[in-house]
């Protein structure tokens, strides 16, 4: 048999070429007579017509029971080539099937390629095509069977692939290797369609990636790739097979016909790269069995042609995704060098893109070549600037913000793709609204600028109110809400009437939200003054009243009521308060006679909403409520008595909502100010430009001086970027730590998530330098001291300096470090610390730290013992640390952090000493429980965007596997388990003085699938790490 | 890959493969746009574009114009070396191969097509064509 399949396959190229040759030269064949008709004409309206006519010649043969299959095969090229100029063909659909079903060889090939031009993947003809495909799958005819997968591996009805996969599956073992190859394709196609339907041959896959033909196996590796990118951690094992394809790959193993352009498999190598650095991502353990072979790659691939670059790129990609070696990164820097200083344009493109990867993790790298990236800004190809712009937006600082802000809205004024103007115009936006609306309520130091400012925004504003608010932005509509109910009183001459008219049609607006309606609403509220405005607020109650919407109703009512009450409106909405916080009795003791009586009347006794949720969760006994969805809360804190501003509009605005929640914050009306870039200055946005286009009859001199002038403002503050935020490097510098002693009582905001943005005005100016700590050692003694905030009372505090209990006496010479503990302040000794570790001893010194966690705080205890005989003196003790600011808060978080000093003190006979020690934190040692609702974990949810999601080992050997998984993380990690629902858990935790962490946790397949959002986008990373750790230390 | 276009200089389709399901209408927008696109760019211009999350990777051979899309992750480089690969294949096949081998045969340029490229994933050398 295999015989007869030899010959066919040889005898195909003939035909097939004899065919060609026909085609070639085919003045006769209808297709040529069509396609030379066409040319010929002159006007789209007679190809249409030339085209239409050939529509209905062939619809009338196709259907004649004359046609032989070698006709309709031509019939259905010319209907292919009418579809492709775009003219529907549908009639011919069906006879398409009907012709991969009863023809031959190529006639059948035609039939199945015009199907898959033809339809679409969920098309229902699609099905009668089911049957052909089997039997061609059935067939003793090699081309057959492979013409049949090659269309199961383009199109096929993804309910059918049940009836055709164990034919598929068989043919894995076919001795032709043409055929196994395409049958794992076909089977990538399932995957891709509907991955769980080849879930249970998952071992045939591996055999596949075994085959002993290259292809077959180069072919299986796609699969893998959506495998592995899907879940990294069930394919770990198979790292050092991959690495070792790889090696066999790049040392030239594989056979010759392999090569493209005399590298061996690119498409091989390439894809192997990918899933490497899927693999290799943070792992340390897996990327350490790559750094040989990507190595090897690196210096191989000589820069000679295209197909080198591709792999070059695809290595540096994936050098900075695992985990980095310092050796490799260099190799890989010198590469993407090599990239941006090509004069290949689409090299430079690449090496543009490289450095946007690598960019965050080495600011570096941008600082070296920022001489070509000022000139890939003015390249005349747009999509150059794009790649640079995207770079800029990447080193964005506070420093260079003004001048990157100022090339992109250039660019924008270029640009016409309006793609492009959104997805940089929401890179730019979201600090926008907040940070005009502070430069519009602060103002400046002068008086008369503020007004005229103000004034201006007002009527900026009013003219756009009259043009067409439609089209306006709902967040620019509430400021320009706000300003009018704040500021149009500047504008002589304008009535409040008037604003109110044109407010009241927002309210009509399809498309306005319930809280742009509020927001104008407000604003109204605030204006209505006079008999007009209280006939206006009339109208608006007559035809809004019956709303709905709750909130609505009630600022409705709220206008109606204070526009028929001016001297209550004055006192609730009093003009030109300015930005005092204002004082909220946020627990509403002022209503607590009007609750008392309605008790005493027989009211019920208010229930917060998520008790109430709960509550008929139970009556059903089911909730399948996610808790996700919050109900239309958003607005109702606003209660008359504050000025709101678009609370929507901040950036941590998560918890703005329920009022019971308001003591927390210290009037949620304020503004959040820290976090907000500070991008208006004096002069407005941007207006004055410093970086002028240069001209064009200025010397060269000039021309390079300004773009220096150019770089250094780019490039301001990157440079310290790099060696304080990246430990990655190695290159962390420790900078002085910041030590402040604050106020008792002052940080008692912790409990929410939320920073307390009012007491940040008042902040004390922080010691700058190190903190000292002189102090005499008496003589064989020990000694112990705090540092850290909110000291306990037993220790004295006297500018900065802790001052030692001389009474504590230890004996050092003995070893065991229970003494120690024993001279713990007591107030601390019955917290959670660690172990008292010792950081270094030195001559006659020793010391010694343990760290304490208390509900608001985290402590270090630092043990300093005299050994000599004699008093030491002038002990000074200078902390400094990186990661670390005011006292012991992580200025961000990572896994660990490192904390170092220097010990320094005199001995009454001897010289100065100093000896140098470190101490290590943990992340868990700052993470505190954070207790919210299930409704605040909603609301929360919804206003963080960093998450990073992982699959974690669920603890199985109890009854309850999420609850004991939980459990644990709870005693190891101090998080707050907030709900657990059926198979899904939900738990919050936060970062010492605020930034909250959620994670959402749901129990899959004998995995514990978890979700973590947060605000700062390292938390999740290092949170996870630790959640690891801590389960699998267990 | 999400799909390749051929088209020539006047902005004629040539030939076309989609590898993700679009409604016709959304296939004879994108081919439109793109193809206006591509033939406002100067020849010393970058071969790779953004249109709309995509990445668009298209070279220029004689009067004809090879185009494809590409997720943004997608090495740009490689998809260029698989235009050329295809084209040497067409090359091999029609022997110096020009436009017009192309439009009278368009059915056998797809044939190449689905030999060479599987579900829109490059395979090695065909050597055989069925």
């Amino acid at each position: 048999m295999s015989d007869v399949v030899e010959k066919t396959l040889t005898a195909l190229p003939s035909l097939l070429s004899l065919d060609s040759q026909s085609g070639k030269l085919s003045s006769s064949s209808k297709l040529g007579n069509l396609i030379r008709g066409i040319t010929e004409l002159t006007s789209k309206h007679d190809e249409e017509k030339l085209i239409q006519r050939e529509l209905v010649s062939i619809k009338e043969q196709v259907s004649s029971p004359n046609t032989s299959m070698r006709q309709m095969k031509e019939l259905m090229v010319r209907a292919i080539y009418c579809e492709m100029l775009g003219y529907e063909a549908s009639f011919s659909y069906i006879h398409a099937i009907k012709l991969a079903q009863q023809g031959t060889a190529l006639d059948k090939r035609v039939g199945y390629l015009a199907v898959s031009l033809f339809l679409n993947e969920s098309d229902e003809l699609l099905l009668l095509l089911v049957n052909t495909v089997l039997k061609d799958l059935q067939s003793t005819n090699l081309i057959e069977v492979c013409m049949a997968l090659t269309v199961v591996g383009q199109i096929f009805p993804k309910d059918m692939i049940p009836a055709v996969l164990p034919l598929v599956e068989e043919k894995l073992t076919h001795p032709k290797e043409i055929i196994r190859r395409k049958a794992v394709l076909a089977l990538y196609k399932f995957y891709l369609i509907a991955p769980n339907q080849v879930q249970h041959i998952h071992s045939k896959f591996r055999k596949a990636l075994c085959d002993k033909d290259p292809g077959v196996m180069s072919a299986s590796l796609h699969i893998y790739f959506e495998m592995v990118k899907e879940k990294p951690e069930g394919y770990k094992d198979l790292t050092g097979s991959f690495v070792t394809i790889l090696k066999q790959v790049v040392g030239g193993k594989l056979p010759i016909d392999f090569n493209y352009h005399s590298v061996p498999a690119p498409w091989l190598q390439i894809q192997l790269l990918r899933i490497l650095s899927l693999l290799g991502k943070n792992d340390r353990s897996m990327s350490e069995l790559m750094y040989e072979v990507l190595d090897e790659s690196l210096r191989r691939a000589e820069m000679n042609h295209n197909i080198t670059y591709a792999i070059l790129f695809e290595c540096v990609k994936t050098i900075y995704t695992i985990h980095p070696k310092a050796e490799l990164l260099e190799k890989a820097a010198k590469c993407i060098g090599n990239f941006v200083l090509s004069p290949k344009i689409n090299l430079k493109y690449l090496g543009l893109k490289a450095l946007t990867y690598v960019v965050q993790q080495d600011a570096n790298l941008a600082l070296q070549h920022q001489m070509t990236i000022i000139e890939c800004l003015d390249h005349s190809d747009l999509i150059i600037k794009r790649e640079t712009l995207e770079l800029l937006f990447r080193i964005t600082n506070s420093q260079n913000v003004k001048v990157i802000v100022e090339k992109l809205l250039e660019f924008l004024r270029q640009s016409k793709d309006d793609y492009i103007t959104i997805d940089l115009g929401g890179k730019m936006q979201p600090d926008i609204p907040n940070s005009f609306l502070r430069l519009l309520s602060e103002g400046f130091d002068s008086v008369e600028e503020n007004r005229q400012l103000r004034l201006l925004a007002v009527e900026s504003y009013l003219s756009l109110l009259q043009d067409r608010p439609a089209k306006l932005s709902q967040r620019f509509l509430q400021v320009i809400s706000w300003v009018l109910g704040e500021y149009s009183h500047l504008k002589e001459g304008l009535e409040p009437v008037t604003v109110l008219r044109l407010l009241a049609p927002l309210l009509d607006l399809r498309q306005s939200s319930t809280e742009t309606k509020s927001w104008a609403l407000t604003a109204m509220t605030k204006l209505c003054d006079g008999p007009a405005c209280v006939s206006v607020a009339q109208e608006l109650a007559d035809r809004h009243g019956g709303s709905l919407d709750t909130v609505l109703r009630q600022r409705l009512h709220e206008l109606q009521h204070l526009a028929a009450h001016p001297e209550l409106r004055t006192r609730v909405l009093p003009r030109n308060v300015g930005l005092e916080p204002l004082e909220v009795d946020s627990s509403l003791s002022f209503l607590d006679g009007f609750v008392s009586e309605a008790l005493a009347a027989g009211a019920a006794p208010y229930k917060p909403p998520h008790q109430r949720q709960e509550e008929l969760a139970q009556e059903k006994a089911l909730s399948v409520e996610p808790y996700g969805l919050s109900l239309p809360l958003s607005m109702s804190n606003c209660s008359v008595a504050e000025r709101p501003y678009p609370t929507a509009l901040s950036t941590s605005s998560g918890l703005s909502g329920n009022s019971t929640e308001l003591s927390h914050k210290g009037g949620s009306g304020a503004l959040k100010l820290e976090g907000v870039k500070r991008v208006w200055g004096k002069e407005g946005y941007l207006t004055q430009t410093e970086a002028a286009v240069p001209m064009e009859e200025m010397a060269q001199v000039e021309a390079d001086r300004e773009k220096q002038q150019l770089a250094s403002s780019l490039f301001v503050g990157l440079g310290s970027l790099s060696s304080t935020g990246l430990c990655l490097m190695g290159k962390a510098e420790p900078t002085p730590h910041r030590f402040r002693r604050r106020a008792k009582g002052q940080g008692s905001s912790s409990g929410t998530s939320e920073r307390s943005s009012p007491d940040s005005g008042s902040v004390p100016p922080h010691v700058d330098s190190a903190p000292h700590l002189p102090l005499d050692l008496p003589a064989n003694n020990g000694a112990q001291e705090d540092l850290g905030e909110d000291m306990s009372a037993s220790l004295i505090e006297t500018n900065g300096m802790a001052v030692v209990d001389p009474d504590t006496y230890i004996d050092l010479h003995d070893p065991d470090h229970v003494h120690l503990i024993s001279s713990l302040p007591g107030e601390l000794s019955a917290l959670p610390r660690s172990e008292i570790t010792p950081l270094c001893s030195h001559a006659s010194l020793a010391l010694s730290a343990c760290h304490v966690q208390t509900d608001r705080s985290a402590l270090l205890v630092v043990f300093v013992a005299n050994t000599s005989d004699s008093a030491a003196r002038r002990f000074v003790l200078r902390m400094t640390s990186g990661d670390l600011e005011y006292s012991l808060i992580p200025s961000r978080p990572s896994v660990h952090m490192e904390l170092a000093g220097v010990a320094s003190y005199q001995l009454p006979d001897g010289e100065p000493q100093s000896t140098q020690f470190s101490y290590t934190l943990s992340l868990t040692d700052f993470i505190r429980p954070l207790t919210v609702s299930t409704e605040e974990y909603g609301r929360l949810w919804l206003a963080f965007s960093n998450d990073t999601k992982q699959n974690l080992r669920l603890l199985s050997e109890g009854p309850d596997p999420l609850r004991d998984t939980l459990g644990l993380l709870r005693d190891k990690l101090q998080v707050h388990i907030v709900d657990i629902i059926a198979s899904e858990g939900i738990v919050a935790c936060q970062l010492l003085q605020g930034q909250p962490c959620l994670m959402h946790c749901r129990v899959n397949a004998g995995c514990l699938a978890v979700w973590l959002r947060s605000s700062l986008p390292e938390l999740p990373d290092c949170l996870l790490y630790h959640c690891q750790r801590a389960l699998a230390e267990h | 890959m999400q799909f390749m276009l051929l088209f020539s200089r006047q902005g004629k389709l040539r030939l076309q493969k989609w590898y993700v399901p679009l409604s016709d209408k959304e296939r004879k927008k994108i081919s439109r746009d793109l193809v206006q696109t591509i033939l406002a760019r100067k020849p010393k211009m970058c071969s790779f574009l953004e249109w709309r999350d995509l990445k668009i990777v298209y070279k220029r051979y004689a009067s004809l114009y090879f185009c494809c899309a590409v997720e943004d992750q997608d090495n740009e480089l490689i998809t260029l070396e698989i235009i050329h690969r295809y084209v040497e294949l067409l090359d091999k096949y029609f022997g110096s191969v020009c436009e017009l081998d192309i439009i009278f045969n368009f059915e056998k340029a797809y044939f190449i097509l689905d030999e060479f490229l599987l579900g829109g994933r490059p395979r090695r050398r065909p050597r055989r064509m069925c």
